[in-house]
């Protein structure tokens, strides 16, 4: 008998418990199933989401980021800075200067073998005071800039910007999971790093290449925060980003081992996350007991993904 | 045996001494898997001991219940005639049972005195007492004829000796018993010469020492007795001096010197050996080389595994490589593919400078690698059928990056139809499949790149019958249509049966090419075991 056969795997679960949520929100909380705080909803989930996807990639090839929130800080500092002067150059600046970081922690990773964990640390402590010393010596910024603004509150018809940036970068890590050839190899280096190396897969290439996406993206996420508070804070922006990103991604069921990657449940695991945030606020429940139930939530997630015997 | 009687004359003469360890009907199950199966073993004081076979022979699974690591399933265990029965190896090491492994189990960042006394450092009101650390280190070595300053941190040492101190360190434990397993491969031949100073040394003290080794040249040189696994089971113990080397291999591998007999391969169900060696071989038989071979590889090296290993290979043959474990066939594999790549010697592909530093290299240039080990540098387990059956040939399926889907589904369908993959669908997980299909699906990984020279190392290790024979049957039709192949088999009838040329090698050289008509099991074993046929 093997009953993990009959259970669904980790994907099914996020999504069910989401439906779940999202049905139970809907009858008994007021005010949950309106086309506002639909919106609000996905609006609140889209620096998260950007994270998270990048993060998917990351820990697809067995390895994690700790550095997004830092390097949201970089961008969102550097975008700040440079914003009055010219917002074209600033956009470029906070995203090569973000990416940098990114090519940083893939190189070093890859290249010295030093461990993952151990790397994006240090450019998450790192990373956090370049930020502060960008944004002349860790003031708050403020951008009074209406273009530059648009980014973090404009809207396509109903639809807020940073929603729509957040769904071209999911159709977009989509395709590269399931079309492209770095999708593939992504996949092959976390599944096994040997037999990868061995099938010609440029396994230092690919992992230098997911952590410059991951930075990429977290850049993203930054300048879109700045922008919509009108103000970049170095100390602030992005602060324990990490760990939502992570936890978005193991509750969606991509194993932290390496090998699989779920974007759709990456999707699904930070829409949960944050629907437990937003339906508890709005129940009036204490802070604390939402990140008691994110807590409970990231467990059975952990637990249902455990390694099983091959 | 030739020399019977001068075995049991010997067999007397050192019987005299007393068994100081005595294993008797050891089993060990993993699984339904038996690793051992009723296996006896008895080990002198004073006496180096050999423990040799073949892989799966069980030789790490019974150094490992004498010293504690596993717990046997049946069986009984005396050392000087007490019954024991280790739960730890420190409680193997407390009775006096010492193993001494391949990567050194010590702390590199600590001093050599700090090392050997870890755990019972010599202590005062307290504290370490350092110039007793330090003396009873420097009394130590002296004793043991090492010049070793026991101040300096051991990883300043060179392997060797740092091996040595692993061996203090055994000693000052007071082991009468020590396993030294492979403790050469990763030394110079100067540094294995003192290690057999010291080792003989032992012996005089009395210490009873386990060698396990794969090469030969070592154990007629320190060791007295050997006793030789098989698939788990005891094939005999013996004394080594008198004892010829054809002998010994015949035994590892389960072959009578008498009566080497023909097998029946996939290789031979299609095309009659001689049959398939012609039809590889159009320019004739035995007459000198056609002009220009597929590969040529001249005296690759690298460190001692790879000494001097020279080879062609030519369009439309399958040359084997044959060799003991540890031989250096896997090394040369790897050397040709460019995953290790040799330090020393040169190789020509079709008459070009091939030196691959990594398998990206040799795969452009036209090199596959079916791999030893299939789970652990094979298959991506978690991908399915399709993904993994295309790895190698990525490059082939993709534009801007993008793979496309219909070519790939293409070449994923026409290969799983040709090679005949049972899998419920192209998307199945490949770790879902039997070994058998897995293997299959790797095969299909090098031959969808449409390569020109193919590798196969161990191709049909661990699957089924059916299986084996249609991948023997495959390869044998891929060379008719000018690949050109090199096959690692420990199989001997494989090579006999599967190959044109057998190139032999021994302790990391090539020692003997045979071809046509000289390749027979007889010939290859007698290559092995550096004996003249």
């Amino acid at each position: 008998m093997n009953w993990r056969r009959v259970v669904p795997g980790p994907e099914y679960a996020v999504v069910a418990s989401l439906v779940f949520l999202v049905v139970a929100n809907s009858v008994f909380t007021p005010n949950f199933a309106s086309t506002g705080n639909l919106w609000n909803v996905l609006l609140q989930v889209s620096p998260v989401m950007l994270c998270a996807l990048g993060m998917t990639l990351v820990i697809a090839t067995g390895g994690v980021d700790l550095s997004v929130g830092s390097t949201m800080a970089i961008a969102g500092a550097i975008a700040g800075v440079l914003v009055e002067r010219s917002m074209a150059l600033a956009l470029v600046a906070a995203a090569i200067g973000a990416t940098f970081v990114g090519v940083l922690n893939g190189t070093l990773i890859a290249a010295l073998r030093v461990q993952p964990i151990v790397v994006t640390l240090a450019t998450l402590i790192a990373g956090r005071g370049l930020a502060q010393i960008i944004s002349h010596d860790g003031q708050l910024v403020t951008i009074d800039v209406p273009a530059f603004m648009t980014i973090g509150r404009g809207h396509v018809g109903p639809i807020p910007l940073p929603v729509l940036i957040a769904l071209a970068a999911v159709v977009a890590s989509m395709f590269v999971v399931r079309s492209t050839a770095l999708g593939r190899h992504v996949l092959a280096v976390g599944g096994n790093p040997a037999a990868a190396r061995l099938a010609g897969v440029p396994v230092r290439l690919t992992i230098a290449t997911v952590y410059a996406a991951s930075a990429a993206l977290s850049a993203i996420a930054g300048v879109i925060i700045a922008a919509r508070l009108g103000a970049s804070d170095a100390a602030k922006l992005g602060q324990n980003m990490e760990l939502d990103a992570i936890a978005a991604v193991v509750v969606g069921g991509t194993a932290l081992a390496g090998g699989r990657a779920s974007i759709g449940g990456t999707v699904a695991g930070a829409l949960l996350m944050q629907v437990i945030a937003t339906s508890f606020n709005m129940l009036l429940v204490p802070y604390a007991w939402s990140l008691a139930l994110k807590a409970g939530i990231i467990l059975v997630a952990v637990y249902l993904q455990r390694p099983r015997r091959v | 045996m030739s020399s019977r009687s001068a075995l049991a004359r010997d067999d007397i003469a050192t019987s005299a001494r007393p068994a100081l360890l005595r294993m008797e009907r050891i089993t060990k199950r993993f699984g339904a898997a038996v690793a051992l199966n009723a296996v006896d073993f008895e080990l002198r004081a004073g006496e180096v001991h050999a423990l040799v076979g073949e892989n799966g022979a069980g030789k790490s699974t019974l150094v490992k219940i004498m010293t504690g690591a596993y717990h046997r399933d049946a069986g009984d265990v005396w050392l000087d005639g007490a019954p024991v029965d280790f739960d730890t190896p420190a409680e193997a090491q407390a009775t006096g049972v010492y193993a001494v492994h391949q990567e050194i189990h010590l702390l590199g960042k600590r001093t050599v005195a700090e090392n050997v006394f870890l755990g019972r450092e010599p202590r005062r009101w307290g504290f370490i007492d350092w110039s007793r650390m330090h003396a009873d280190a420097t009394t130590l070595f002296a004793d043991l004829g090492l010049e070793i300053d026991p101040r300096v941190v051991l990883s300043t040492l060179s392997l060797a000796r740092q091996q040595m101190v692993a061996i203090a360190r055994g000693v000052s434990l007071g082991a009468r018993v020590l396993v030294l397993d492979e403790p050469t491969s990763s030394l110079s031949d100067r540094e294995t010469e003192i290690l057999f100073e010291l080792i003989r040394l032992l012996k005089a003290q009395g210490t009873a020492i386990v060698y396990i080794s794969h090469r030969f040249s070592e154990l007629y040189a320190v060791c007295d007795r050997v006793t030789v696994l098989r698939d788990g089971a005891l094939v005999t113990t013996c004394a080594l001096k008198g004892l010829e080397r054809l002998d010994l291999v015949c035994l590892m591998l389960g072959k009578s010197r008498e009566a080497l007999r023909a097998g029946t391969t996939g290789f031979a169900s299609v095309v009659t050996p001689s049959e398939a060696r012609s039809f590889s071989r159009p320019e004739g038989s035995e007459g000198p080389a056609p002009a220009e071979p597929l590969l040529r590889a001249e005296s690759l090296g690298r460190g001692t595994y790879l000494r001097d290993v020279s080879f062609d290979v030519r369009r439309g043959e399958i040359l084997g490589l044959a060799g003991l474990l540890g031989s250096g066939r896997t090394e040369t594999a790897r050397a040709v593919f460019g995953s290790t790549p040799a330090d020393s010697g040169t190789m020509r592909l079709e008459g070009a400078r091939f030196s691959p530093h990594s398998p990206v290299d040799a795969i452009r240039a036209g090199v596959g690698y079916l791999s030893e080990d299939r789970k652990a540098d094979g298959i991506i387990p978690d991908l399915s059928v399709r993904e993994n059956l295309t790895l190698a040939a990525l490059p082939l399926l993709t534009k801007y990056g993008v793979v496309s889907r219909r070519r790939q589904m293409e070449v994923v369908d026409r290969f799983m139809a040709r090679l005949g993959i049972k899998a419920t669908s192209a998307e199945q997980r490949i770790r879902d499949l039997s070994g058998g299909n897995q293997q299959k699906v790797l095969l299909a990984r090098w031959l969808c790149m449409t390569p020109k020279l193919l590798i196969l190392d161990e191709p049909t290790r661990g699957i089924d019958i059916g299986a084996k024979g249609e991948i023997q049957h495959l390869v044998q039709e891929l060379t008719a249509s000018g690949l050109g192949v090199i096959m690692i088999s420990s199989e001997i009838e494989e090579l006999v049966e599967g190959c044109a040329r057998v190139v032999v090698l021994r302790e990391g050289r090539d020692v003997a090419e045979l071809r046509g008509s000289e390749i027979s099991e007889r010939a290859i074993i007698h290559a092995m075991a550096e004996s003249s046929a």
